[in-house]
């Protein structure tokens, strides 16, 4: 039932207190509320009145906090009682590319001392850009007797040991991912710490990590857990290896294998193409390290099924990738290295109608002498070929306006799109001129855009584009972009459901910043450095919007007055009182 | 190029090397000087050296160290240098200088600028200062053949994560030749394999990957083994009595005076040329210019 239709219900006879509980018990709300599963939707649920709110409370077992410091762990246990699954995600985004100083929080710690008290019987626990020791893996693997699945992601902090932690005292743990971490790879024994009796894992996901592990450990346990569905394995796993795993997985959902390099006999091939195509399940694969074009084709009986394809740490050939895709007809997500260049991406136009996402990554982005990658070229080719288009990341070194027109026309669905020209401030081309008109287009057409992230040479033209006509953005990420003031501004004034804001070298100042004050608590967050904010700006935010938490970072060696990181969120925690040194709150 | 500058493949410049020079000369003892080959045209005095600078080819990937490295290069004969052919051309081998003078200064990948950042170096406007100075320190030396890097490179940008920054640094795919072999070199790595010549004192060692056919591969044999067939090279390795000419080992090669032979996977010496050219690469070992009548011998021929 919708919510919608519970509220009719409920306005029909006065709003009398006991006459409605007499008609629609607290319980049967609550059974009816508890299938509601998005947590936009059980806000809203909550707003409608005191009673659904207590009803909502505590039917609620999963709580999303998209940042950590916009509320306390006590506040959080407090409101709802039967919390089973946190996901919690703490710093920045920008903290990801080494803009956030390394000791600036988003510590788990706290939050697990207090759910160990509360939430005794918490299952799964989902970080993003949290810090993490092993004392605090420690602590949750001991604390939790139900615990069944961790996710880490982007998160820093910890070592192999607490995972041997996690692995030693979880019986029931289900899931264990490790993704993309900052994590000290101190060796592999952890996975060993896994004991015999264990049985349970569905996830295990440890691609993250370069050591070798004991292999016949692994083998064992992917042997005796025959739930498991999603298998990622890292570098140091070879081919050979890889084919064990296989037979005695041939239920695997998502694959991410090892190293994709080794040299086979021709019989190892056969019997590694063999235990592939027993994988009718499979239709996520991912890793193949180094991936050798000879081997490609024993995943062609995988690919007929596979929807996500993640290439994007094998630095394939254009041939390569047209061979392969070739077999790849259903697939909707594709990640590549810009090594295929835009012959390969032609070959994803032909191949992959039914393509949905795209991200190409750049395999050298820090050589600037090298010119090769992708181009417009490409990203056209592709939306010629894939109208379904509505998921881009795409890294390149050149781009036109005509182009991503062009691009937009052919897919006007795009809910994200995430550009990024290499070099910063670079033009269009062609025609020399700012890459304003692209990101019109854009915007003008993709009416449900709900992310964008803009790069190139552009004016304040851009932003009031975007002010005007992104009316459903959610995320902007912009970088040494606009002309003056009035960019953001237009973004501040237009954009009515902006909910995070990060900006990085643009020539935005306090008339900037604080034009957005009346926003700045229906939004998220908002990140700008290396602008044009002074501190005293940043005081007059905080002074005004006392709800609101302003963070100012300070470098060494830079002027008093200016304000080089400022990073702005709502929260009904108030100031924060672990931060380091270096973070201010005004 | 006006004057070509002479430099080995990191970009250090000739007052760099003597240096280096001294210690790998104390390391080995060899009277490196005395064989040092040159390719140069018969009755052409190279220029007086006191170091082991190549002429090398605008190869700027070198710079940036995509390449795997070169330590491969220095089985064997280790110092064993030798200069481009001033035809250019020429896919020699490059003695590499470890790059203790340039602070591994090979890999500008990203990874550098994380580890810099950790400091809380960063500083206004946001660039890297080791960064700077790295790629200062090159385009300082390797003026020319190495493309001076043009911008230092910005903190945070692109915006990578770490762990694909790092994962690519530590494993880069590929890298491109500045003479335009864009499809030879796409692929993982590089394919070392050892090349003896009968009658000759030293091996080679060349990069399949690097060559399309076997076109290109027996050419670039013929020009790196040139000298040995001229029957004796003076003392200082270059050859004396007639003049050499491509041409002339060409015959060599043709007039069954040599066969070249390689090493396959299961230790069986091949003939070169049966084989599609991709299955070559992929299943030679080690490659050998073998005279003619020892091929027959081997029932080869």
């Amino acid at each position: 039932m919708e919510p919608s239709e519970l509220k009719r219900s409920k306005d029909s006879p006065n709003s009398d207190e006991s006459t409605r509980r007499s008609s629609f018990p607290d319980e049967v709300l609550e059974r009816v509320l508890s299938l509601l599963k998005s947590h936009r939707d059980r806000s809203s649920v909550s707003l409608v009145c005191k009673d659904w709110y207590n009803a909502e409370r505590w039917s609620r077992t999963h709580v999303f906090i998209g940042n950590c410091y916009s509320v306390s762990p006590e506040i959080v246990a407090r409101r709802f009682p039967k919390i089973r699954s946190v996901t919690l995600k703490g710093k920045p985004r920008f903290s990801d590319f080494n803009l956030v100083p390394e000791n600036w929080g988003a510590d788990i710690h706290a939050w697990l001392v207090v759910f160990a008290a509360k939430y005794p019987f918490l299952e799964e626990l989902r970080l993003k850009r949290m810090a993490i020791s092993d004392e605090s893996l420690e602590f949750l693997a001991v604390s939790f007797p139900n615990f069944k699945a961790l996710s880490l992601l982007s998160c820093d902090g910890f070592s192999t040991n607490g995972l041997a932690a996690i692995a030693t005292h979880c019986k029931n743990l289900t899931e264990l991912d490790i993704q993309e971490n900052g994590i000290d790879d101190k060796g592999g024994s952890w996975l060993s710490c896994f004991p015999e009796s264990f049985t349970s894992l569905e996830v295990l996901n440890f691609a993250n990590l370069s050591s070798d592990i004991n292999f016949d450990a692994l083998e064992r346990l992917v042997g005796r857990c025959k739930s498991m569905r999603v298998l990622k394995l890292n570098r140091s796993v070879s081919l050979e290896q890889l084919q064990r795993l296989l037979v005695n997985a041939p239920q695997l959902a998502e694959l991410g294998t090892g190293s994709f390099s080794e040299e086979l006999t021709f019989r190892q091939y056969v019997e590694l193409e063999s235990a592939l195509s027993n994988c009718k399940n499979m239709h996520t694969l991912s890793g193949l390290w180094d991936a050798k074009g000879i081997y490609l084709p024993a995943l062609y009986p995988v690919c007929t099924h596979l929807t996500f394809l993640n290439l994007s740490y094998a630095a394939l050939r254009s041939d390569e990738l047209a061979k392969l895709l070739a077999h790849c007809p259903r697939l909707k997500r594709l990640w590549v290295l810009d090594t295929v260049e835009d012959k390969g991406l032609e070959a994803v136009g032909l191949n992959c109608p039914l393509l949905e996402e795209l991200r190409v990554f750049p395999a050298d982005p820090f050589d600037e002498e090298i010119i090769h990658g992708v181009t417009e070229a490409g990203f056209v080719a592709v939306s010629f070929g894939c109208p379904r288009l509505h998921y881009v990341l795409y890294f390149c070194r050149q781009m036109t306006n005509a182009a991503v027109a062009t691009i937009v026309q052919n897919c006007p669905d795009f809910t994200h799109f995430r550009l990024c020209i290499m070099n910063p401030g670079q033009p269009d081309y062609i025609t020399n001129e700012p890459m304003d008109e692209a990101f019109g287009a854009v915007v003008k057409t993709c009416t449900k855009l709900q992310r964008l992230s803009v790069s190139g040479r552009l004016t304040d033209l851009t932003f009031e584009y975007i002010g005007r006509y992104a009316k459903n953005l959610e995320t902007l990420s912009v970088a040494f972009a606009g002309s003056s003031d009035w960019g953001m501004q237009c973004v501040m004034g237009g954009c009515s459901k902006l909910r995070k804001l990060e900006i990085r070298d643009c020539p935005f100042g306090n008339a900037a910043l604080l034009s957005g004050l009346e926003k700045y608590e229906s939004m998220r967050s908002l990140w700008m450095s290396a602008c044009n904010v002074t501190m005293n700006g940043c005081r007059l935010l905080a002074r005004e919007m006392p709800r609101l938490n302003v963070e100012v970072m300070k470098e060494d060696g830079s002027d008093d007055s200016q304000a080089d990181k400022v990073y702005v969120y709502r929260s009904i925690a108030g100031p924060r009182r672990d931060a380091p040194p270096s973070v201010l709150t005004l | 190029m006006s004057k070509p500058i002479e430099h080995d493949y990191i970009g250090l410049s000739e007052q760099q090397l003597p240096s280096m020079e001294k210690s790998s000369d104390k390391k080995d003892g060899l009277h490196l000087k005395d064989t040092e080959l040159r390719l140069g045209l018969p009755g052409s005095e190279s220029p007086e050296r006191e170091d082991h600078d190549q002429n090398v080819l605008s190869l700027k990937s070198f710079v940036s160290g995509a390449k795997r490295g070169f330590s491969d290069a220095l089985d064997g004969g280790g110092n064993w240098v030798f200069s481009g052919g001033s035809g250019g051309g020429t896919e020699g081998l490059f003695s590499p200088r470890r790059g203790g003078k340039n602070n591994g200064g090979k890999d500008l990948s990203g990874s550098d600028s994380g580890s810099v950042l950790k400091d809380g170096a960063a500083q206004k406007p946001s660039v890297v200062q080791e960064k700077k100075l790295q790629v200062a320190a090159t385009s300082s030396h390797g003026n020319g053949n190495i493309a001076p890097a043009s911008k230092a490179q910005v903190v945070g940008w692109p915006p990578i994560r770490s762990f694909r920054k790092n994962t690519m640094a530590a494993h880069p795919p590929k890298n491109d030749d500045g003479d335009g072999n864009a499809e030879a070199k796409l692929g993982s790595g590089c394919l070392y394999v050892k090349v003896s010549m009968d009658g000759a004192p030293y091996l080679r060692k060349v990069d399949l990957k690097i060559y399309g056919s076997y076109k290109e591969l027996s050419s670039a044999l013929e020009k790196m083994f040139s000298c040995f067939t001229i029957g004796q090279c003076g003392s200082h390795g270059v050859s004396s009595g007639d003049g050499l000419t491509e041409s002339r080992l060409v015959d060599l090669l043709h007039g069954s005076e040599y066969v070249l032979t390689y090493e396959d996977k299961d230790g069986d010496w091949m003939l070169v040329g049966d084989v599609p050219w991709e299955m070559f690469t992929d299943s030679c070992k080690r490659l050998r210019i073998m005279k003619s009548t020892e091929a027959i011998g081997l029932g080869m021929l």
